[in-house]
């Protein structure tokens, strides 16, 4: 029973619920430093639950690196709690906007078609140029991003992944009430 | 009307005081029933150097002579006393002269707390003079660190230091304090720490879990228990031996799991790891049931993981979660303090006895005590061994002293022959190996046991990195028995060389000045023995001195440490040092 897979690399997303302190982040990316292990997309904001924030992570590695990281993340002081999660457990988005000229927009309606055909919208539009925004998956927003390169893209920004879960998993909230009654029950 | 409000106004009075961020560390640390500081000073942390002259009666400061030695001497004082070990530390190279402590400290679950003085909050990030970015620094060796900026946070972030540097799994704090904050002055309360939300030091036993590795323990036939730190740490000394005399099982210690259960105990079976003793080592593969307890599977331990214990079912009995399949993967786990799992564990299994199993542990023994043993503890050549210093101390003391090493041969010498007899007898580095750990280490050891011999081992290589304590011991008057072993090598790493490398001794070989001679400048009483006719009354002679006293002992040059597993090797891939292959 002493075997241990090293290979099957795959990607995991990485749910981690913390408090809010200075410094957290550097502690839980040191976990992937420590492993080398690069971190495709990295998104953190205050969930749900006042006060408790929520880093979702993308990383690939094996199954034996993720559950080991997930564990020495978990294990920080301010960690409340850290998941990881393959594809087929979660629901998730990234966002992209493109700036091109508008004069190139005005030159051909092709663009128009491209929109409507990806389901982007227009977010600004001045005189020098528009900036599209478009939801979806990476493979997503790169393939809208190939589309538009022939008319110019000024500029092209991709946000980190944002993830749900598919799992009837115990909410935090529960967990942190739980946590509150285990204490108090041995005080 | 009057009389209440000033009632009340006394009551606040009693419940704060008014006093600057320096006082309030001061004041907190008294609280957390702290009374040896060791440290040094420098511009950042001068306020609070400045406050303890008025706390002179409650603190005692020590005062090192550079800041490794500081954070060492804290670890050594943690390891025997059981209590934090508290370091102070300047900002920017006092700060990082700490570093390696406690990175130390880290590896081997020592509960340090180290207070950095720090720039000026309005420096902060302006690369000022002596400004490093220590909480940067410290963050992937510490357990939890944190920066002040404001005097009203000290008794807050020292309760919560000293809370999460000793519960669960112990380790090291760092607090960062800015100098503008330890001259702030503000109302001072103290609470101490016992409850973070997002951290859970004592997790709740299950017992699914108790019964799975109940069940297990009952249907073995050849078990074998493994012992780390985690007892000692979780002063679960009396339930281990309990667990072990109701199962009947052999057992073995890991470096730093000597001196739970004293040498002489007969389910004993020595030391695992890559010097230990042949025996368990052997015997790992040849189980059938393998119970780790308060250990983590260390590379030093497992050999090459692929071939370790592939026939035996695995149960590990540990408090960090992180730690539960993180090398070797386990049939049965108890999450949890083997303070608690322990006599819950032992209340579930049969009482039984392993005779003819644990004689299969002594031949191989028998076998080693005549191939290795003897020869290391009874040479017959002409130079001293390190073993054989070892056995002379053993037949002094009986293992009713403290015993701190440093790091390489005689380090491994130490730990295969000392006979341990107490917890926290053992003071050693193991994790992260740091040469220089001795005889700070051992400082600290006696400010932690002040009613005990404490002994020191060192070799030329390691004394030499932090030698300069030897002003900090002749200053406090400091018995501590120190015993330099010099083989004028770098031993650990020649021996790699000659069995690894053919032969090239590449910056190993390492010129020394005389110990004792360089002792005597420092005021401390000393000898050197080069010959074995004078080594017992030499060592007879450091014992009953009263005060410090360095003992320098030229042993033979080219010695080796067996037995060994290779780096790579099975742990049944035993080496006895008489191998053809290796002659």
């Amino acid at each position: 029973m002493t075997n241990i897979e090293f290979t099957n690399y795959q990607e995991y997303t990485l749910t981690i619920f913390s408090e809010n302190s200075i410094g957290l982040l550097n502690r839980i990316t040191i976990n992937f430093t420590k492993r080398k292990l690069n971190i495709e997309s990295l998104t953190v904001s205050e969930s749900a639950i006042k006060g408790v924030f929520k880093f979702t992570i993308v990383v690939i590695c094996n199954q034996h690196t993720v559950e080991n990281l997930i564990k020495q993340i978990e294990k920080q002081i301010d960690v409340l709690r850290a998941f990881y999660l393959t594809q087929d457990e979660i629901l998730h988005q990234e966002i992209a906007l493109y700036k091109i000229e508008t004069a190139s927009l005005l030159d051909t309606n092709e663009i128009e078609g491209i929109i409507r055909q990806y389901n982007a919208r227009i977010l600004e539009m001045t005189r020098e140029y528009t900036v599209i925004e478009k939801t979806g998956h990476k493979a997503e927003t790169q393939e809208l991003f190939e589309k538009l390169q022939p008319y110019g893209v000024m500029q092209f920004v991709r946000s980190g992944r944002v993830a749900i879960t598919r799992l009837k998993k115990e909410l935090l909230s529960n967990y942190l009430k739980k946590l509150e009654r285990e204490h108090n029950q041995a005080v | 009307m009057e009389t209440l409000i000033k009632e009340a106004e006394s009551i606040q009075k009693q419940q704060t005081q008014r006093v600057s961020g320096s006082d309030a560390l001061l004041l907190s640390l008294i609280e957390e029933k702290v009374s040896t500081i060791f440290g040094y000073p420098g511009g950042a942390i001068m306020p609070i150097y400045d406050k303890l002259m008025d706390y002179k009666k409650q603190l005692k400061h020590i005062l090192t002579r550079h800041e490794q030695g500081a954070v060492h001497a804290a670890q050594g004082f943690a390891r025997v006393s059981g209590k934090t070990g508290v370091c102070f530390a300047t900002s920017g190279p006092g700060a990082t002269n700490l570093i390696t402590g406690i990175a130390d400290a880290f590896m081997d679950s020592t509960p340090i707390v180290c207070i950095t003085g720090q720039v000026g909050s309005h420096l902060i990030g302006s690369d000022a003079f002596q400004e490093t970015d220590v909480v940067g620094i410290s963050m992937p060796v510490t357990k939890w660190n944190y920066q002040v900026t404001r005097a009203d946070e000290i008794p807050e972030a020292i309760a919560k230091a000293f809370y999460i540097a000793k519960s669960g799994r112990p380790g090291p704090v760092l607090i960062d304090i800015t100098k503008d904050a330890m001259l702030q002055d503000f109302d001072f309360a103290y609470k101490p720490c016992d409850y973070i939300r997002s951290y859970i030091p004592r997790p709740l036993i299950k017992e699914e879990q108790l019964n799975r590795a109940a069940q297990l323990i009952n249907e073995a036939k050849k078990p074998f228990a493994l012992i780390g730190q985690g007892v000692i740490l979780g002063g679960a000394e009396k339930e281990l031996l309990a667990f072990l005399e109701k199962t009947g099982m052999p057992f073995a210690c890991t470096l730093l799991g000597l001196g739970a259960i004293p040498n002489n105990h007969p389910q004993h079976m020595g030391m695992l790891g890559m010097h230990g003793h042949a025996a368990p080592n052997i015997k790992t593969n040849d189980c059938d049931l393998l119970i780790g307890i308060g250990m983590r599977f260390d590379d030093r331990v497992t050999g090459k993981v692929s071939k370790y214990a592939r026939q035996a079912k695995i149960i590990h009995f540990e408090l960090d979660k992180a730690e539960i399949n993180k090398i070797i993967k386990v049939d049965a786990y108890v999450n949890g303090n083997v303070k608690e799992s322990l006599p819950a564990v032992t209340a579930k299994v049969i009482k039984n006895k392993h005779q003819s199993w644990i004689d299969e542990f002594k031949l191989i023994r028998r076998d080693e005590e005549k191939r290795v043993i003897q020869k290391e503890i009874n040479p017959e050549g002409n130079k001293i061994s390190m073993g054989e210093v070892l056995r002379i101390i053993n037949t002094i003391v009986h293992g009713d002293a403290i015993f701190v090493t440093d790091v390489g041969q005689h380090q491994m010498i130490a730990s295969r022959y000392f006979d341990f007899k107490n917890t926290r007898s053992w003071v050693t580095s193991g994790g992260l190996g740091t040469m220089g750990f001795g005889l700070p280490a051992a400082m600290g050891a006696q400010f932690g046991a002040p009613d005990k011999t404490v002994i020191m081992v060192a070799g030329d290589g390691g004394f030499q990195m932090t030698l300069q304590e030897l002003g900090t011991i002749a200053y406090n008057r400091l018995p501590v028995k120190m015993i330099v072993l010099n083989n004028n090598y770098l031993g650990m790493v020649r021996q790699w060389q000659e069995l690894f490398f053919d032969e090239r001794y590449s910056a190993t070989p390492i010129s020394s000045p005389d110990f004792p001679k360089l002792a005597s400048s420092y005021g401390i009483a000393g000898e050197m023995v080069k010959e074995r006719t004078g080594l017992q009354a030499a060592i007879q002679r450091m014992l009953d001195f009263d005060g410090p006293y360095l003992l320098e002992v030229k042993v033979v040059n080219k010695g080796n440490v067996f037995p060994m597993i290779p780096q790579g090797a099975a742990v049944n891939e035993v080496l006895f040092g008489d191998e053809q292959a290796i002659k």
